[in-house]
């Protein structure tokens, strides 16, 4: 139960309170993690926080976790010079289920694959740093195309251009045939790009809903609104995941915290197939 | 029934609907108090029944963890709670709350549908006047977006 | 002796069995009064015990009488339960110091001695069994509570005085039970004397019990042990709605006994300190003007208005939404998070509730209104 001491080795400032960490074990062997999964992040002296795995798990090279500043231990994270010391705890949690992924197994029930001719459809829609859990999937959904053929579209919503993340992956992913679409809610000088919520892109975006799967990550009302809209359009409610979120406090389903009904998110979640949770997300103050 | 004609009459959405049309709509409706913290209507719920709000206000809200409901938008008297019963899959997208005391014209928007199909001038006259106020709210909500007040955000 | 034998041993018996456990380096920990009440303490023989006390428990209210007799085990519950030593309050879960790029982790001396609880109740017995799939068991099991628990000499005491607060038979769980212990007592005083029957669960139990001063039991024995359960059974004034209970609260999420219960309920928080099963914790840290740094683990309560915090807020802020994460919980989503019932009927929630509130009142006032929501159904009264 006592954190693994990593060094930061790289950081990167996302926008203005979003901070990318590279992290790197000081004696240990590197973790293995399975993207969607998070981490307990320790700032020694201050606490821990269930932050998000942001990093591709078979990529190799340091730990990613993007951090928003939002508390005192995620300021001090978001803070860490190069060369800190900080503890992590984990992988906890589920994962994004992928099929032919690094978590495919025969008995588990998965993503539907397609029609003879590779992989249904995969569409990732991420709001804000909702981005950040969905990267590892993202990479693994690439790989996966390279493999086996398939369709991968990514769809992402911000509050307004500067703060959307990850800007080279985009650009990475749409020049290795990814259908890559950003939308802002409120636009900036220069900005040429969608403007409206993440939900008007899924129309136009040309993925074919019978065989599509869906992995959304964001704001609550965000899934809430972006899982309707992809049932509307015919993408069945079992091949929808989302990651929820809840207080978290142990990681390891002592603290009671991450209760969400029936569910202890630190074990049953943090992605869940949406039609196990569409009900629970309706019920205001559970 | 008479008297329930008379309130639909003066409700500003069907303001200059001729009296058989008032009529038909008023067969679809009732009268409806609701007590301060009632919904209305529910995100998720299916669109049947929507509101003319005679009197009181109604929050339109949206739940989310950690923030508690978040007010989007008021409807006052002589406005209408409720859109999605029109367009298809007919489900609310947000939550209706009565944050006094309210009255209100409760019309069943399956009912008022068939209605207007089968009789299309009907139809015609009732989305003419739904367009219009969609329309202003529309422009209104871009206008909000554009954050004046904010720092930054224009008017002096 | 043998599992399942039963032996009768007088009160002098008892006296030798305490002492003996001490003997074999167990802390011997059973009921003693303090503060008013009974609570879990040290005892090194049955002057320690409760001798003459009667518990008086209703909503709100607890007092405890002393008597002339000398019964050991008249009463019903207090207070404390064992879960305060198996999963401390506070406690500290690693120190370390941060040097550089070096941390040095010092993590508590956990070592001490195994535990023999004395007078555990079965209703207490079934809270340890529940604890033991919270915290003793899935991916990460709490070893400080594993290590305590697996070590601990369990002696009940069978219930022959339910308070009018208690409610273990509509729970399964009492007032007598067959396995799961050590030691099992059952307290008699009748014409033929002040005596104990004695029975054994575990092998360890008939060794220590075989070296007491014991005589065989009686088929007289035995029937009066029946007979003092069967009337304590009776004797419960309470029920929980038994079918489908977690079923019925799992659909009346918006059923108005939650605003109603919430005009009452103080969110004080009571309820879960004296609860049994409850075990929801808060994690700190903390640092020394040294460069010390601690991590701390210290019971917290789902009625902590920032116990569900989150994005700025609490998810649960009002004291019906908090109210209802408890009821729910302990009643209903337990099952789908451990597969069993949170609730042991030991009646302390509603002897404590400062308020009176009384859980098996509020499950039962949502099942004979199934159904019920808030506005009335459907929405909007008709307008005269």
């Amino acid at each position: 139960m006592t954190p693994v001491p990593y060094r930061v080795v790289g950081r990167r400032d996302e926008t203005g309170d979003v901070t990318t960490l590279s992290l790197s074990p000081v004696t240990d062997d590197p973790m293995t993690f399975l993207p969607g999964q998070f981490n307990m992040l320790t700032a020694f002296g201050l606490g821990e926080a269930a932050i998000s795995v942001s990093g591709a798990p078979r990529r190799g090279g340091p730990l990613e976790h993007t951090v928003r500043d939002v508390g005192p231990v995620t300021h001090a994270l978001c803070r860490a010079r190069i060369g800190a010391v900080i503890g992590v705890r984990g992988p906890f949690g589920t994962d994004w289920r992928i099929e032919g992924g690094p978590t495919a197994v025969e008995s588990r029930s998965t993503l539907g694959s397609g029609t003879a001719g590779g992989p249904g459809d995969a569409v990732v829609v991420a709001g804000g740093i909702g981005l950040a859990p969905l990267r590892g999937a993202v990479h693994e959904l690439m790989a996966r195309r390279e493999r086996e053929g398939g369709r991968v579209f990514v769809i992402v919503g911000a509050r307004e251009p500067s703060q959307v993340i990850y800007r080279d992956d985009l650009e990475r992913w749409a020049g290795a045939g990814a259908e890559v679409a950003v939308t802002v809610d409120v636009s900036a000088p220069g900005w040429t790009g969608h403007v409206g919520l993440v939900t008007s892109l899924l129309g136009d975006a040309g993925f074919d809903p019978a065989e599509a799967t869906a992995l959304v990550c964001g704001p609550e009302i965000m899934m809430r609104f972006t899982a309707r809209a992809l049932i509307d359009s015919g993408v069945g409610s079992g091949r929808i995941q989302v990651s929820l979120e809840r207080n978290m406090q142990c990681g390891v389903a002592w603290c009671g915290h991450c209760q969400y009904g029936p569910l202890l998110l630190c074990r049953d979640g943090p992605v869940l197939p949406y039609d196990k949770v569409a009900r629970l997300m309706t019920q205001r103050g559970r | 029934m008479r008297e329930l004609a008379e309130l639909v009459a003066e409700h500003p959405l069907l303001a200059g609907l001729p009296g058989d049309a008032v009529t038909r709509v008023a067969g679809c409706a009732r009268n409806v108090t609701f007590g301060a913290g009632d919904l209305l209507l529910a995100e998720g719920d299916a669109a049947d029944t929507f509101y003319l709000v005679r009197r009181g206000r109604v929050a339109i809200e949206v739940h989310a963890p950690g923030r508690g409901p978040i007010m989007i938008e008021t409807v006052g008297p002589g406005g209408t709670v409720g859109w999605s019963w029109l367009v298809p899959p007919y489900r609310w997208q947000f939550d209706a709350r009565a944050m006094v005391p309210v009255g209100a014209i409760a019309v069943d928007g399956a009912c008022l549908r068939d209605k207007a199909e089968v009789d299309p001038v009907l139809g015609y006259a009732l989305m003419t006047r739904v367009v219009a106020v969609l329309l202003e709210r529309l422009q209104m909500t871009r206008v909000r977006l554009l954050d004046l007040y904010g720092a930054g955000g224009g008017a002096g | 002796m043998q599992i399942g034998d039963a032996r009768v041993i007088d009160v002098d018996g008892l006296d030798t069995l305490i002492r003996l456990l001490g003997d074999l380096g167990y802390a011997t920990r059973g009921p003693v009064v303090r503060d008013g009440a009974i609570m879990p303490g040290a005892v090194a023989g049955v002057s320690d015990l409760p001798v003459g006390c009667h518990d008086e428990q209703e909503p709100g209210h607890y007092r405890l009488q002393h008597g002339d007799d000398d019964s050991v085990f008249a009463w019903a519950v207090g207070p404390g339960s064992w879960k305060a030593d198996l999963f401390p309050p506070t406690q500290e879960l690693w120190r370390a110091t941060v040097e550089g790029d070096t941390v040095t982790f010092v993590e508590p001396d956990r070592s001490s001695a195994p535990l023999a609880l004395i007078g555990t109740r079965p209703c207490e017995l079934a809270a340890l069994e529940v604890l033991d799939r919270v915290l003793g068991s899935g991916r990460t099991p709490d070893p400080r509570y594993t290590a305590g628990r697996d070590g601990a000499f369990i002696v009940v005491a069978e219930c022959g005085t339910p308070a009018a607060t208690c409610f273990c038979t509509s729970m399964g769980t009492g007032p007598g039970v067959d396995s799961g212990f050590d030691l099992a007592l059952s307290e008699l005083a009748d014409a033929d004397g002040h005596r104990f029957v004695v029975r054994a669960g575990t092998e360890r139990g008939a060794d220590v019990a075989a070296r007491l001063p014991a005589t065989a039991a009686t088929a007289s024995d035995l029937g009066a042990r029946d007979q003092i359960l069967a009337t304590a059974a009776r004797a419960m004034t309470r029920t929980m709605p038994a079918d489908g209970l977690a079923e019925l609260l799992a659909r009346n999420l918006e059923h108005p006994r939650w605003d109603e219960v919430a005009d009452r309920c103080l969110a004080c928080g009571n309820c879960t300190l004296v609860c049994p099963t409850c075990f929801c914790s808060d994690v700190s840290d903390t640092s020394t003007l040294s460069g010390e740094v601690r991590r701390q683990r210290s019971w917290a309560s789902c009625f902590d208005l920032d116990h569900s915090y989150l994005h700025g807020g609490p998810v649960r802020a009002s004291t019906a939404t908090r109210y209802r994460q408890w009821l729910t919980h302990k009643l209903s989503t337990w099952w789908d998070q451990f597969g069993t019932s949170g609730c042991v009927g030991c009646g302390r929630c509603i002897a404590w509730c400062p308020v009176g509130i009384d859980i098996t009142e509020e499950a039962t006032a949502i099942a004979v209104s199934d159904g019920a929501t808030r506005s009335g159904s459907p929405p909007g009264e008709a307008a005269s």
